[in-house]
């Protein structure tokens, strides 16, 4: 009973993770049926960003709440100018070719990012960028002290203020696309970009507004993932990037809440097959439910169902 | 008889010339021949699925480490083993045909296995599904301790050579070629234009797509038993999907459903990479930019769809263009997807 308590809890931590990198995932397929491969890597450089902004603030020596909150917004600023520059320089020009070209593009830029990072460091003051091949450890942002016993099971303080992080974002996120102007106008992009162009809405900014709010997200999850598991390599967007994809697929690509239900229902499944099983097939879990998925409901858990049109 | 002698060609002007380069090589060549030569059978061969059909893979290496797994036991298993009546070294060229051959046909099993659930999908599911099982395959192999886990199999005969190569990048170039001009071919290529109306005029694109996922997946057996018996080992970080991408590249900058161009990329490549050995940790920074600005600049790769000899440059007497929308047909990343709203791939 304590070791399924005790798996559930990971999952949480682990799904919630998946959760916010899948909002991001979604809400670019949502907008331009394009699957941004480099958003797991939006999410290493979140990573990065927040350790980088940590190291300046100098967290490590005196961690607080008003810092850690610096660091985050300051990550998740990084992160959404970022993901601004890859949609205007790689995708837009592209937009109106074949979505082959996208893909490849965005398997081109999800490289660049991972192989660029892992360059020697070419500048040294104030900090070491590119950060090179080999790990980091992201500094402590907030003393939580030691990690207390729920029902038996541990829990790391770390992980509920993440959890409690990213509920909020989600929630922000909810009212975004759903009570703000914004929100309206991306739902009208994601529904049929030609006529909610014809009715008078940006696409262009709206598109950027979402790879912006996307990236922000992918941030905020880099930061709360590398506060509860401080190893962080230029690789570590690559596989989970990859999951998060499956999260969104599993949940229904395009729907916001579907994002989350999936993300957590990955992170769960990870856990628990992981932790009954052999932690060995950690990564191949989230490929064979991605097949499942596709093939018994490809429309995901909360998917409308596409009609093919010649 | 045409076609057959269209076929044995390539291989009887091509085995004497191996046979003198092999002699006159200096060894230090070696691997980079090796990577050469691989990368010619890997590109061609993914060439088949990505630039024919039209199917976007991402899964190569996944067969690769297939093909390469099952020659290495089939290797050390006959290890011992000589066939009597002949003499040792005939005995081992067998052996290792075998061994090849073994590889080729549980790859192919493997591309029927992933190719008959996935092929259903379209466009970047697709990719996304074979990525995944390309992965899949790894994390397996990587646990099964007959296949020695992350370690993998060490101690192979060192079998590979120029002639193996070269008659291996021949025989993956003369079947994409001969594939190319065949019903089959066609098929192929009415599926890449357009899968619906392939599908109305009768195509059966399930099965056409389906058996060049075997095809395809065969010949990606065929490099990793290469690959396998050149450096004298397997492990299963030989072939994760930064490895299928390296082929996606070759198969891009050369342009998807050429041939020759996937030749060339793959020559061009490996001797640009021989040259830049001390640049090694800006390999695939420089991968990456490739494709961005390909994509951006000229998406359909230096030949596009057309081969070698379409250029006007190779021509002496000009030639009637064929009656198509566009001249050598539109391939899979020129084809512009309407009004934006990306309905279907």
């Amino acid at each position: 009973m304590t070791e399924l308590l005790q798996h559930l809890f990971n999952g949480l931590s682990l799904g919630t993770i998946y959760a916010l990198v899948a909002l991001g995932y979604t809400m670019v397929y949502g907008v331009l049926k394009l699957i941004n491969f480099a958003h797991g890597d939006v999410y290493m450089v979140g990573a990065f960003a927040g350790y980088y902004l940590g190291s300046v603030l100098g967290t490590d020596r005196a961690p607080n709440l008003g810092k850690a909150a610096l660091v985050t917004i300051g990550a998740m600023a990084i992160c959404g100018a970022l993901g601004f520059v890859i949609e205007r320089f790689a995708y837009r020009p592209l937009r109106h070719r074949a979505r082959l070209t996208a893909l490849i593009t965005a398997i081109g830029v999800s490289f660049l990012l991972e192989f660029g990072f892992q360059l020697n460091p070419i500048l040294r003051a104030p900090i070491e960028f590119p950060p090179g091949p080999s790990p980091r450890f992201f500094p402590a942002l907030v003393d939580l002290g030691a990690p207390f016993d729920l029902l038996g099971a541990t829990v790391s303080r770390i992980d509920v203020v993440g959890f409690a992080v990213a509920i909020l974002l989600m929630l922000g996120l909810q009212w975004i696309v759903y009570r703000t102007r914004f929100g309206v106008a991306m739902r009208a992009v994601s529904f049929d970009s030609q006529v909610a162009g014809l009715m008078g809405i940006p696409v262009n900014r709206i598109i950027s507004g979402t790879f912006v709010l996307g990236s922000a997200l992918a941030a905020a999850a880099g930061i709360i993932n590398a506060s509860a598991r401080p190893r962080i390599e230029p690789l570590l967007g690559l596989m989970s990037g990859l999951k998060a994809f499956v999260a969104a697929v599993l949940g229904g690509i395009g729907s916001v809440p579907g994002a989350m239900v999936g993300g957590l229902t990955l992170g769960f499944v990870e856990e628990f097959v992981a932790g009954y099983t052999s932690s060995r097939y950690r990564d191949a879990i989230a490929f064979t439910v991605l097949i499942v998925v596709l093939l018994v409901r490809p429309d995901g858990l909360f998917g409308k169902g596409r009609v093919e049109k010649v | 008889m045409r076609s057959l002698l269209r076929s044995l060609l390539p291989f009887v002007i091509g085995v004497p010339v191996l046979l003198v380069v092999q002699e006159v090589m200096p060894p230090r060549y070696f691997l980079w021949v090796v990577a050469i030569g691989v990368n010619v059978v890997l590109a061609v061969s993914l060439n088949v699925v990505n630039g024919f059909t039209g199917q976007f893979s991402l899964g190569h290496a996944g067969f690769m480490a297939v093909g390469a797994y099952t020659a290495a036991k089939v290797s050390l298993v006959l290890g011992g083993v000589k066939i009597a009546m002949l003499p040792e070294a005939v005995s081992d060229q067998l052996a290792f045909a075998l061994a090849l051959a073994a590889g080729m046909g549980t790859a192919a099993l493997a591309g029927f296995l992933v190719g008959m659930p996935s092929l259903r999908l379209r466009g970047d599911y697709l990719a996304i599904v074979t990525l995944g099982f390309g992965e899949i395959i790894r994390s397996v192999i990587e646990n099964m301790t007959s296949l020695g886990e992350a370690l993998g199999l060490q101690g192979l005969p060192k079998r590979t050579n120029v002639v193996w190569l070269g008659v291996s990048a021949l025989a993956t170039i003369v079947m994409a070629r001969r594939l190319a001009v065949s019903t089959q071919g066609r098929a192929l290529f009415a599926i890449r234009e357009d899968e619906v109306a392939a599908e109305a005029m009768g195509v059966d694109t399930t099965g056409y797509k389906v058996r060049a996922f075997i095809i395809s997946a065969a010949y990606a057996g065929l490099a990793g038993g290469l690959v396998a018996h050149a450096i004298q080992m397997v492990t299963p970080q030989m072939f994760t999907f930064i490895r299928s991408i390296e082929v996606v590249v070759i198969v891009v900058l050369g342009g998807l459903g050429s041939v020759t161009g996937s030749v060339i990329s793959a020559v061009v490549l490996g001797v640009a990479i021989e040259k830049a050995r001390e640049f090694e940790q800006f390999r695939m920074v420089v991968y990456a930019l490739l494709l961005v600005v390909l994509m951006l600049l000229r998406p359909q790769g230096i030949l596009g769809t057309r081969e070698l000899w379409d250029l006007r440059f190779f021509r002496r007497v000009p030639r009637p263009r064929p009656l198509a929308v566009t001249p050598g047909g539109a391939s899979p990343t020129e084809v512009r997807d309407e009004g934006g709203r990306g309905g279907q791939a």
